[in-house]
């Protein structure tokens, strides 16, 4: 009996666990530094290690931008994305280069979003998680945060 | 013995490697003096510079794509929405303290939205700019 309880409140436990990805307490400067101006810095866990080792490979031409980093950074960023990166059942293939935004988890945690909202101005991008995400620079990805009213829950 | 002090000294420069934006504003005016011997830095041309169009990229055209027109104000990364803080020293005292933070900016958005280099009497220019605007 108390063993069914248990495995219930972990059920409800884990929803709200896979809404929190803060940065871990051990992140590095230069990932700070060099990959949060532009953008968001991204947990992770959002990408496998295979996907996180093409991105820093071609940072050259990131998404358009010349994002290159020195050898330094770049070695530590590596290695520091390497021990956080996302399994492969939950993460999923990002695709060519790969994106978060293709991730298996990420279309279905956003299926429900429509089409609109995605060009809405306030939105820009959907690299741009702050925009309904409130509290995403503390690794908060709520759904009861989210700006946009219509969207909540 | 005398070795001791000196390297104390080269660890504190190179952990605080902090100056005011007029240290480096004079690092690039002193640059750029070498192929022009008469040069003083001008907040007016580095404020033409903030504001001209170029044709290398068609979503950042200018630096005021992702700053806006005003230096004081925050600015919004034209492609991700993220947002930015001002480049005026009057409205953040963070900017141009640092160097190799204002060499690595420099590098990135002049190849990104000039589409080259910036020389060093540019460089100079910029920062005088965003020191003085107020």
């Amino acid at each position: 009996m108390k063993k069914i309880a248990l495995t219930l409140l972990l059920g409800f436990a884990l929803p709200a666990f896979a809404d929190r990805m803060p940065l871990p307490a051990n992140t590095p400067a230069s990932f700070k530094n060099e990959c949060s101006s532009c953008h968001l810095a991204y947990p992770p866990a959002l990408l496998t290690a295979p996907d996180w080792q093409r991105t820093m490979a071609g940072l050259k031409d990131h998404f358009g931008t010349d994002a290159s980093v020195d050898a330094t950074a770049h070695a530590e960023i590596t290695a520091f994305l390497e021990r956080n990166a996302g399994n492969k059942s939950k993460a999923g293939g990002a695709g060519e280069p790969p994106r978060i935004t293709q991730t298996d988890r990420f279309v279905r945690k956003h299926r429900e979003v429509p089409a609109k909202y995605w060009k809405d101005p306030r939105i820009k991008s959907a690299a741009n998680c702050e925009a309904c995400h409130t509290n995403a620079a503390r690794g908060s990805y709520s759904e009861h945060e989210i700006s946009i009213r219509e969207l909540r829950d | 013995m005398r070795t001791l002090p000196l390297l104390g000294l080269l660890l504190i420069s190179l952990a605080s490697h902090a100056e005011t934006p007029q240290q480096i504003r004079q690092t690039y005016a002193v640059e750029a003096s070498v192929a022009q011997p008469a040069f003083t830095a001008s907040a007016k041309r580095g404020e033409t510079l903030f504001r001209q169009r170029f044709t290398n990229n068609d979503k950042m055209p200018a630096c005021t794509s992702c700053h806006t027109d005003s230096p004081l104000k925050a600015g919004e990364h034209v492609v991700t929405g993220k947002a930015i803080r001002p480049l005026a020293v009057a409205a953040n005292g963070e900017r141009f303290s640092d160097p190799a933070k204002v060499e690595k900016w420099f590098g990135r958005n002049c190849k990104e939205v000039v589409g080259r280099t910036c020389t060093p009497a540019e460089k100079a220019d910029f920062v005088a700019y965003m020191s003085e605007v107020r």
